[in-house]
């Protein structure tokens, strides 16, 4: 009677538990998964397929080739915009199913089950903690996927191209999640209504999706717009994945990429932490 | 250690600064004890329980369970007590034994262990049968059983039961009490629950606690408080329009006459034998009893003399309804 369990317990004992537990939701529903796989392929074959956006250059005879080149490459830094678009998609399926990990603890705490784990000993952070981790993997398995698939539909690598490169997408995939799950979780933290939380996500989603180089440089958008981006965590994490894959590297805006996603992702977990010590526990 | 497992002093919370939803109460629950806090929907039960298993903070006063106080030493609290929450909050998605297995985790107790506790628990609740399906499958019985023993995961000194038997019907119901008091035997813990329903109190608890409007009106053993109430209740209705209450008053054992939505009601001792006393009296008045009944006092009495009303719903918060009716709906399923 006298055992107790608190040998056992560290800070972060739970972490695993909470992450499986929203992992097996997804892994063990075949269609959901599907889905999350075939949105991504729609969006490559419509995007990057049908409005291919290199063709203004390339498919008009007036440009003579080289130049319709030249001018591809000073655009997008490829000939080939299927490749560009392609790895936009990495930065988008991220986008959304960070997205949807705020809506996890919007539907634990209306199901109860969120008070349930508050009134264990698990550590306030690993609650919100496990979401992010969750989500992140989610993320970096979907974006894995997504390539892999880019490359099936005709990706082509740039020249600067090593498999050593794949970890480093990983690494910046990593850091977006952790960043971008934490702020989704932050504002639903308090939400006690999914359609609340959806309308305030959607707000969020679509302008980090627009106002980035996601689907088109930068550098041809309005100046305020190109603020915004420069701003936009998605903008870094995209030329991070191009540069490595398909882009010949810049090694000192690649270094910048990497330090702006590092700063974005411990500074939104902090938050997403602190702001869980502080609502979690009313 | 003092024999007051669970004490509260004090003990207040008040919401966004101006609804005070528990106005300072104060009880003791005593070792081994299965101590039930009774009242309407909205009176502050809930609150209660939810400032006691660490999940609220007290805006006033304090509260300590096991010897631990629930503010400061909230780690330690979470460690001795074991929580079934009025909804269901298994995954439908895993199946029984995965359920418990991630309660074990969540209090870090190692696999060889649980994994131990979870197949002796599902034995004890008779879910061995299904533990490998999905909680999805289960029937509102099952599902309570199934949070009964995640509950217990922890081994708890202390295991708070929030509506236990919420949505369930009848026979599940009383099915669930004696999983309830078999649990506790084996496990030799103090229980506090919360219930609107009566007779769940009267037939479960130790001592009961009437709380209503946040506050406690008053605490006592069932039987205590059925007695306290001064023997048995007439109720009856006459013809005429007269009022009649001081000359029922009069006749002998009657101790109370209230009039209520056009009938009386009369606490007197020895009911059988004062009934035919005051239809008589009445009849010498020229006054005709039309009804009369004679009932031994139920805690819906004691209840309704200390609060004036019968249970009564109240408004509540959309996610609370929310949440509740899909405790309902699946208790159902």
């Amino acid at each position: 009677m006298s055992e107790t369990n608190s040998n056992s317990q560290s800070r972060l004992h739970g972490i695993w538990a909470l992450t499986n537990r929203e992992l097996k939701k997804w892994y063990k529903e075949p269609i959901p998964l599907l889905l999350s796989i075939i949105q991504p392929v729609i969006w490559m074959g419509l995007f990057g397929k049908a409005m291919n956006l290199g063709a203004i250059f390339t498919g008009n005879a007036q440009i003579p080739p080289q130049i319709a080149q030249q001018l591809m490459f000073q655009t997008f830094k490829t000939d080939d915009y299927f490749s560009y678009m392609a790895l936009g998609m990495v930065s988008f399926v991220v986008l959304f199913t960070t997205m949807f990990s705020g809506m996890s603890i919007v539907w634990d705490r209306r199901l109860g089950f969120l008070n349930k784990v508050l009134s264990t000993p698990v550590s306030r952070g690993v609650i919100v903690f496990s979401k992010v981790l969750s989500a992140t993997f989610r993320s970096m398995i979907q974006a894995g996927i997504v390539i892999v698939l880019a490359l099936a539909f005709g990706m082509k690598f740039g020249a600067t191209f090593s498999p050593i490169n794949i970890l480093g997408v990983f690494a910046a995939i990593f850091l977006i999640c952790l960043g971008l799950s934490s702020l989704f979780l932050a504002i639903a933290i308090r939400s006690t209504r999914m359609e609340t939380h959806m309308a305030v996500a959607n707000l969020l989603t679509l302008p980090l999706m627009f106002a980035s180089n996601t689907f088109f440089p930068v550098s041809l958008m309005p100046d305020w717009i190109q603020i915004v981006a420069k701003i936009n965590p998605v903008t870094y994490t995209t030329d991070a994945v191009r540069q490595l894959l398909i882009y010949t590297i810049d090694g000192t805006q690649l270094l910048i990429d990497f330090t702006y996603l590092g700063v974005f992702a411990a500074v939104f977990t902090t938050m997403g932490i602190v702001l869980s010590w502080r609502y979690l526990s009313k | 250690m003092s024999e007051d497992v669970i004490k509260a002093e004090g003990l207040t919370k008040v919401f966004n600064g101006n609804m005070t939803a528990v106005d300072h109460v104060d009880f003791s629950v005593k070792r081994g004890e299965i101590f039930g806090f009774i009242g309407p929907n909205g009176a502050g039960k809930t609150t209660t329980i939810n400032m006691l298993i660490t999940i609220l903070k007290p805006t006033e006063g304090k509260a300590l369970v096991f010897g631990y106080n629930v503010l400061k030493q909230a780690s330690e609290v979470r460690n001795v007590i074991g929580v079934v929450p009025q909804e269901y909050t298994a995954d439908e998605d895993l199946t029984g034994v995965e359920n418990i297995i991630l309660c074990a985790d969540l209090y870090g107790i190692p696999r060889h262990v649980s994994k131990e506790r979870a197949i002796e628990l599902l034995e004890l609740v008779e879910l061995t049968a299904f533990k490998d399906k999905k909680v999805m499958t289960y029937s509102g019985g099952m599902r309570r059983r199934l949070e009964l023993a995640c509950g217990l995961i922890n081994r708890p000194k202390v295991l708070f039961l929030d509506e236990p038997t919420l949505g369930l019907d009848v026979q599940t119901r009383s099915a669930t009490w004696n999983y309830i008091k078999l649990l506790k035997k084996n496990f030799d813990m103090t229980l506090f629950m919360t219930t609107h329903y009566l007779e769940e109190a009267d037939a479960l608890c130790d001592r009961i606690a009437i709380i209503d409007h946040g506050k406690i009106i008053v605490v006592g053993q069932p039987e205590e408080l059925k007695r306290g109430l001064g023997g048995d209740i007439i109720t009856l209705a006459i013809k005429d329009e007269a009022d009649v209450t001081s000359l029922v008053e009069k006749i002998e054992n009657v101790k109370e006459v209230k009039k209520e939505n056009g009938a009386y009601r009369i606490k007197t001792e020895k009911g059988e034998l004062t009934a035919p006393l005051i239809i008589e009296a009445l009849r010498e008045e020229g006054h005709v009893v039309t009804k009369l009944s004679l009932t031994e006092p139920t805690l819906n009495d004691v209840y309704l003399e200390y609060t004036g009303k019968s249970m009564r719903d109240t408004e509540e918060s959309r996610e609370h309804v929310f949440a509740q009716r899909m405790t309902m709906r699946r208790a159902r399923g």
